[in-house]
């Protein structure tokens, strides 16, 4: 696979994931993890044969309707109406670090996974960091689950430079086919309150 | 038949079956045999080994293969599967007190089987995938019905699932380790990640908030299965770690860093609980300090000694904290919160539950004459010789958490003398707290009776064991 292409596909995550901070509408989250892990596809297609990438695509895109399905029956949607105290600008600026301290870690990340290009080791990071940024910033279920949905992509794409073992493939794709209906179980528990999203601690 | 099929697959299809059944009381039998039977069949047939059941010649094999990784139960890890199930089954069982069991059975033996399985998977690493499972099959359990998830569900969720990443990159950096010892850098970048993945896991100072919070904001009983087994299963894997690479093995800077930790967590939980006026805080405060003890004994440089401490512990503890979790649940229905302003006098109303509560709290804590005793004891003087200060500071600890008990007692037995004595727990509630008092003191007054059973449980480590 061409180098170039990979680097279109790093920062095709890289935009998913600073759209997915800066999203308030749940529909448009959705969207841009289902983008998200198209691009994960694209990077890991190079470790990965394309049987078990394109597998473990469509357990991820599977995750995503599960979210979808539990949003769509959630009459109220406070996710969509209410809005974090942080502003956009915010969010913005804290992505911005994100990237600026991804973008300087990569290199001697790069150096610990011998197997790993440069662009799929920026990538990785890129969602851990968006994924913990997000996890940091609220404490609404589906927020959450996309936060680890997020960061957990991220740590998959780093380590299919590392292992390609179907038993591991298979248990990472259950994990996040799980996340994805622990958080559908999380957000209709929620929905009957109208509980605004806030800030963490 | 091999044996990750009988402790492993079956439990799971259980777990699921009876998900299907409608009555509390048959889905309370019902997981308290077969978890009985899964213990007694560990117990009576480890695996690869033969046994002649009259014309018949019986046979576990301890290795099932699954996508070319092995799946094995060894002969050695029998015991922890005899203990596991028959925690189970004695958990299980107390629904019947507590009810609730069409949710805390089914799940509890699912999360039960995936931890066995993690237990079972080789190489030891991809156990932290299986754990992570198991957290994620265990948030049902841990929801209250008609509330929404609370912040300590959300913490358990985030910290358990960071745990992972965390501890398979390790992996990846200790097999380089392994391969060359002398580089000092790898050795480092292995044991940060090594040490934040098991600080996540193990709900190390300061990430245990969610523990706290959880006891709190979820049913107690729950809480209480969770917070042995998650523990329980995440230091075996620390263990097999520990056993797999030398130089964590033969590392003294390792085990000082474990005794600091350890001690951190009694010692700020000691305090905290001194503190506590919330039951559910307090005997969350007591299930941390129990993690930071077991890490203590793991630290000892005499390793065959720590482990032996460690696995001793094991039965005491699921059964202070199994009393101590169900007369909270028997007060939980009673009042409107679990603050001890709300349990004034409650002791009047409640005589077996209070005994239950302070008694489980008091033998956890290693009161004289309770099952803890004996153990906490040998394990505190081997610290002394180790480390005076760090001996000080164990029973510093011990002091905040006996305080706590003690204030617990406190509120419950203020009351108006004309109150009268009248014990309003349930038949169910009176033998199941009744029966595990009289556990906890048979087992402090002959404490070799678990000596063979558990006796061989460090030979599971390869390393460790010898």
């Amino acid at each position: 696979m061409p180098y170039f292409s990979l680097w279109v596909a790093a920062i095709l995550l890289a935009v998913a994931s600073i759209g997915l901070l800066l999203s308030r509408d749940w529909r448009w989250s959705l969207g841009l993890l289902a983008g998200q892990y198209l691009a994960a596809f694209w990077l890991t297609l190079a470790y990965w044969p394309l049987t078990m990438s394109a597998a473990q695509l469509v357990t991820n895109w599977m995750a995503v309707a599960v979210l979808g399905m539990t949003q769509l029956d959630i009459k109220n949607d406070p996710v969509s109406e209410t809005s974090w105290p942080e502003g956009a600008l915010f969010r913005a600026f804290a992505a911005g670090l994100v990237l600026i301290t991804v973008t300087s870690a990569a290199q001697p990340v790069n150096a610990w996974l011998p197997n790993a290009s440069l662009p799929l080791v920026w990538g990785g990071l890129m969602l851990i960091g968006m994924g913990l940024l997000h996890l940091g910033l609220t404490v609404h279920p589906l927020r959450i689950t996309l936060g680890l949905l997020i960061t957990l992509a991220g740590f998959e794409i780093l380590y299919a430079s590392l292992e390609n073992s179907i038993l591991v493939t298979g248990l990472l794709a259950v994990i996040t086919l799980g996340l994805a209906l622990t958080g559908s179980y999380l957000v209709s528990l929620n929905a009957p309150e109208e509980a605004p999203e806030t800030a963490a601690e | 038949m091999t044996a990750p099929l009988i402790w492993i697959v079956f439990p799971l299809l259980a777990g699921f079956l009876l998900l299907l059944l409608p009555r509390e009381r048959l889905v309370a039998y019902l997981g308290t045999i077969i978890s009985a039977l899964l213990a007694a069949l560990a117990f009576w047939l480890p695996s690869d080994t033969v046994r002649q059941l009259g014309p018949f010649s019986l046979r576990i094999e301890s290795t099932l293969i699954l996508f070319g990784r092995q799946i094995s139960l060894a002969p050695a890890q029998q015991i922890v599967l005899v203990l596991v199930y028959g925690i189970g089954a004695f958990w299980f069982f107390g629904t019947l007190a507590v009810g609730n069991a069409r949710r805390i059975v089914p799940f509890g033996l699912v999360v039960t089987a995936l931890l066995v399985a993690s237990l079972a998977v080789r190489p030891f690493l991809y156990a932290a995938l299986l754990i992570e499972l198991a957290v994620m099959l265990s948030i049902p359990l841990l929801i209250q019905q008609g509330k929404a998830p609370g912040r300590g569900l959300i913490r358990f969720l985030i910290y358990q699932t960071l745990a992972m990443p965390f501890i398979l990159f390790a992996g990846f950096l200790l097999s380089g380790v392994d391969v060359g010892p002398a580089d000092v850098g790898l050795v480092a970048q292995a044991a940060i990640l090594l040490g934040l993945g098991f600080a996540f896991l193990l709900a190390v100072f300061p990430l245990y908030t969610w523990v706290p919070l959880l006891a709190e904001e979820a049913p107690p009983y729950a809480v209480g299965f969770i917070l042995i087994l998650f523990p329980t299963f995440s230091l075996i894997f620390g263990l097999n770690f520990i056993d797999n690479y030398s130089w964590l093995r033969d590392s003294a800077q390792f085990s000082e860093a474990l005794r600091s930790v350890g001690l951190l967590m009694i010692v700020t939980s000691g305090v905290w609980a001194a503190f506590q006026r919330h039951l559910g805080r307090l005997f969350a405060y007591g299930a941390v300090a129990e993690t930071g003890i077991s890490l203590l004994a793991i630290s000892l440089p005499d390793k065959q000694l720590g482990l032996q401490i460690f696995f001793y512990l094991l039965v005491p503890r699921a059964l202070a904290l199994g009393v101590w979790a169900l007369s909270i649940a028997v007060f939980e229905k009673q009042v409107p919160d679990l603050k001890l302003s709300s349990l004034r006098g409650m002791a009047r109303a409640f005589p077996l539950a209070t005994a239950g509560l302070v008694l489980a709290n008091l033998a956890l804590i290693g009161a004289p004459l309770m099952a803890s005793f004996p153990i906490r004891q040998v394990l505190w003087e081997n610290l002394a010789t180790l480390s005076f200060p760090s001996a000080i500071w164990f029973g510093v600890a011990g002091l905040g958490l006996w305080l706590g008990a003690l204030r617990t007692l406190m509120a419950l037995v203020q009351s108006q003398e004309d109150v009268p004595w009248k014990s309003n727990e349930t038949w169910d509630q009176r033998a199941l707290i009744g029966i595990g008092l009289l556990g906890l003191l048979l087992l402090g007054l002959f404490p070799q009776w678990a000596q063979s059973l558990l006796s061989n449980l460090p030979a599971m480590f390869e390393h460790l064991g010898k």
